[in-house]
């Protein structure tokens, strides 16, 4: 849950015009918002091979060879991966790490404050550094990565045993493991895929297959004492040491907690289990019959179906109601508790709940213009590029983030007045 | 893969093959039958089964048998007879060498290229008897090598190159720097949220044919597409492990796929000219997980193309004057019925088709699909000699002119390949968009 609560909820709009950018350089990319509203940032092109970020109009200190990847942590700091002189690193406000690798991708970021980790290559080995910092070790090939929710670890699988492309058997003997801070397990997989770590960031729990046919799920290195078909991604309780994936058996997918089945439904599909914020309850993605979706809470699926696909699922703060959105044909839909709203869209964004539950807001877009819609009604901003929702901590206003007309605007709307 | 590795190997001594049978028995071979058989296949190939007449008239409708001078081992029913029927009647009590046997006919003799479900009168799918016969070899561990690397790759990278993480984004970026000498102000979009398109390739494009994905980013450019690929895992739209019957790969290759787009929130797939992958994405792997239909919609080149220039989003400086012929491929004709975008496509961009024959849905496979091409050097004669029907059919259109093939499928393309040169047909080859790119308007 963001914290918002220093940011600027009085009433009103502020504008940052952005008509001027496209004179001011070669190009200029897509833009982003940071989460309280106040910066929209750019990546800007200055010349051949040089490139800047232009952040409320102005850019940062100094050029690099090559930007991608721009994104504001939640704490507001401005993030990209930069290349200068044939060599990548991470950005922070226009201030590079320290240190410089072969290459980095895939960033991850903590999701309430302002840590932010990349998968690196260096001379041909592979690990992942964390503000700045790298892993110790470093591995063949890396491949799953992944962040703890409070940012301070991150782990990923990894090549322990090298084994040349075509050596099949070898790789039949398990390659691959985990590695929780640098530090690999002692076992070893023929795959490793998914990797989550607890929200203590003590454990880290992942899918594995032991063969080329058995699938399970291993904590810490140690595997589940049964097996299965297939397995999905494993998801931690919030508070307690408890592991739930999905699990194939007999062409069915259901869902296991430390390797005994807790939902005995059979499924279709399941995937993107998750608990609620106090872990008393568990929703999931689900196909209850062959190409129909929705999603089940507690092993209980929602009544109406949907014909295309699920995504998005979510609970409210306070674990009482689930979102989540649904397509069919070229419609999306929000879907709470079960039930669409009347509005269709050509697309939707994950719901947003109030703090109390009593709210639904969602980025949607509609012939080619976007907008937010709050409790089933269109919202009066249809414009050129919106972003998420933010609900104040009170729960009465609601923090609009667009561009219209090549003005970006910060508007704080009380959610009695939106559709006015 | 180095040549260390995989060092050509006598047909017969494939690695996967004889490793994996060198441990097999009588009883896990049975086991491993009778499972596949009653907990996977139920009445779809029951139906098959017991509807065949043995008429033997998909006979010619398969290239190898074409190709053997008739030979009755090489017809469709043949094959079955020789793999399938064999496992049913003996239930499940065969050998390893029966195993071995089945292996290299399953998966270097048959394309699944479905030809031979037209000529049937019942309508019997006979690729899908063979595919269940591949699923029984992936289950005994038997799988030649060359593929099950290709699937290994797969698990391990999400690609079936082993492309490595920092390799993907690398190359579009390459990519992007060497068209923009062209275009100065192109891009090629990363993880743009909120793209109309995401595009996806195979990964021998990065691998091998970046200048394929130059020419992507030269015709979204021009055509003013808002569009994206991902620097992440889910790229890669191929899928080998639908070939080796490991099916719990090709759903989670699959997963992966639709899900990155799905986490891109774009409305469209649009991906490059590959057969393979369009079976898998629009038919066997979004099946297996669930999807009746493809949860996002996907776009193959051709009728991507033919959008773009039907709407006259790219237009034609000078079409190609050289006179082409057109390869239909299996999965996108036959199975993807795209035969007729393809000839307006052509039509736009060319100065003369001459059809080979039988061309659209009738059309003779490259005998590289279905994964056979995948089953590496071992095998390369094996498709070459059983593909001769290929080289008269391409001798006729040249014959009549033709200077071009085209054959807008990454097998079909590789495959062609080789049957031109073994055969000394003397045609150029091309993909659509090597062509498109050539002949349209750009800034």
């Amino acid at each position: 849950m963001i914290d918002g609560k220093a940011w600027d909820w009085e009433t009103g709009q502020k504008k940052i015009p952005m008509s001027d950018w496209r004179g001011r350089f070669g190009w200029v990319e897509e833009p982003y918002v940071s989460l309280d509203g106040e910066k929209v940032a750019a990546i800007v092109n200055t010349g051949e091979e040089a490139f800047n970020v232009c952040v409320n109009g102005d850019t940062w200190e100094r050029d690099f060879d090559k930007i991608w990847h721009l994104r504001f942590l939640p704490d507001g700091c401005l993030t990209a991966l930069v290349s200068d002189l044939g060599e990548w690193t991470v950005a922070v406000d226009g201030s590079p790490w320290q240190n410089m690798f072969g290459y980095v991708w895939n960033p991850l970021y903590s999701r309430n404050n302002g840590h932010m980790a990349v998968a690196v290559q260096q001379d041909m080995r592979y690990c992942m550094a964390l503000d700045g910092k790298a892993w110790n070790e470093t591995y063949a090939n890396i491949t799953y990565f992944a962040l703890s929710g409070c940012g301070t670890k991150t782990a990923g699988a990894v090549q322990v045993v090298d084994a040349d492309s075509g050596e099949i058997h070898k790789f039949k003997q398990g390659t691959f493991s985990a590695a929780l801070q640098g530090k690999a397990w002692d076992t070893t997989f023929v795959n490793v895929w998914n990797l989550t770590i607890s929200p203590d960031g003590e454990h880290l729990a992942a899918e594995v297959r032991q063969s080329l046919y058995d699938y399970t799920i291993a904590v810490d290195g140690q595997t589940w004492d049964r097996v299965y078909t297939c397995v999905w991604e494993p998801v931690f309780h919030p508070t307690k040491h408890h592991v739930v994936a999905p699990v194939r058996k007999g062409g069915y997918w259901m869902l296991a907690q430390d390797g005994e089945i807790l939902w005995d439904r059979p499924f279709v599909q399941l995937w993107h289990q998750m608990f609620s914020p106090d872990g008393d309850r568990i929703a999931a993605v689900v196909a209850p019959g062959y190409g129909r979706w929705t999603v089940a809470i507690d092993g209980l699926p929602w009544k109406q179906s949907f014909k295309d696909m699920v995504t998005d699922a979510v609970f409210s703060p306070n674990g009482k109601r689930v979102g989540a959105l649904a397509k069919e044909d070229r419609s999306w839909y929000v879907v709470l508790d079960g039930v669409p709203w009347s509005n269709t869209f050509d697309m939707a964004w994950q719901p947003v709940f109030s703090p109390d539950g009593e709210h639904v807001a969602a980025k949607i877009e509609k012939n080619g213009k976007f907008a937010v819609a709050l409790d089933d009604h269109l919202g009066p901003h249809i414009c050129d590029a919106a972003w998420d929702p933010i609900f104040s901590p009170e729960g009465d206003k609601i923090l609009l983030r667009f561009i219209e007309d090549n003005t970006y605007y910060r508007r704080v709307v009380p959610v009695g007045e939106f559709a006015r | 893969m180095t040549e260390a590795a995989k060092k050509e190997t006598p047909k017969g001594l494939d690695q996967g093959i004889e490793v994996g049978a060198s441990s097999l028995t009588g009883e896990k071979i049975e086991g491993v039958i009778k499972s596949v058989l009653d907990n996977e296949t139920g009445a779809r190939l029951k139906t098959y089964v017991d509807t065949c007449i043995h008429c033997g008239l998909c006979s010619e409708a398969c290239h190898y048998y074409l190709s053997h001078d008739n030979d009755p081992r090489y017809s469709p029913v043949g094959k079955v007879k020789q793999t399938m029927w064999e496992m049913l009647r003996k239930k499940g009590k065969v050998s390893p060498e029966f195993i071995k046997k089945a292996a290299v006919i399953s998966h270097t003799e048959c394309n699944l290229c479905k030809r031979c479900a037209m000529y049937c009168p019942f309508g019997i799918d006979i690729a899908y008897i063979m595919s269940v016969v591949r699923r029984i070899i992936h289950r005994l561990g038997v799988t030649p090598l060359y593929i099950q690397d290709t699937a290994h790759s797969h698990a391990v990278t999400m690609n079936q190159m082993w492309v490595k993480g920092d390799e993907w984004p690398d190359t579009l970026q390459w990519q992007e720097e060497e068209a923009q000498d062209e275009i100065p102000c192109l891009r090629i979009p990363l993880d743009k949220e909120g793209a109309d398109i995401m595009y996806s390739v195979i990964a021998p494009e990065p691998k091998f044919q970046a200048q394929l994905i130059y020419q992507a980013a030269v015709i979204m450019d021009v055509a003013g597409v808002n569009w994206t690929m991902p620097s992440g895992i889910g790229w890669d739209n191929s899928d080998m492990a639908m070939f080796t019957g490991d099916n719990e790969l090709m759903g989670r290759i699959k997963r992966t796929h639709y899900e990155t787009a799905s986490r891109l929130k774009v409305k469209r797939i649009v991906m490059g000219e590959c057969g393979h992958a369009f079976r898998s994405v629009y038919d066997m792997g979004n099946r297996w997980l669930g999807w009746r239909e493809p949860p996002i919609p996907i776009v193959h080149a051709i009728d991507f193309y033919y959008e773009l220039i039907k709407s006259g989003k790219i237009k034609i400086a000078k079409k190609y004057d050289q006179p082409v012929t057109l390869h239909d491929p299996c999965n996108v004709v036959r199975g993807g019925g795209l035969h007729e975008k393809a000839r307006y496509v052509i039509r736009a961009i060319c100065e003369e088709l001459i059809e080979m024959h039988p061309n659209r849905e009738h059309n003779y496979c490259c005998a590289a699909g279905g994964g056979v091409i995948n089953c590496g050097p071992p095998y390369k004669m094996t498709r070459v000699h059983g593909n001769k029907i290929k080289a008269e059919q391409l001798f006729a259109a040249k014959a009549k002119g033709a200077k071009t093939l085209v054959t807008p499928c990454h097998n079909c393309h590789s495959g062609l390949e080789d049957i031109v040169h073994h055969y000394e047909v003397g045609l150029g080859l091309k993909f659509i968009s090597d062509i498109l790119y050539e002949v349209m308007e750009k800034p």
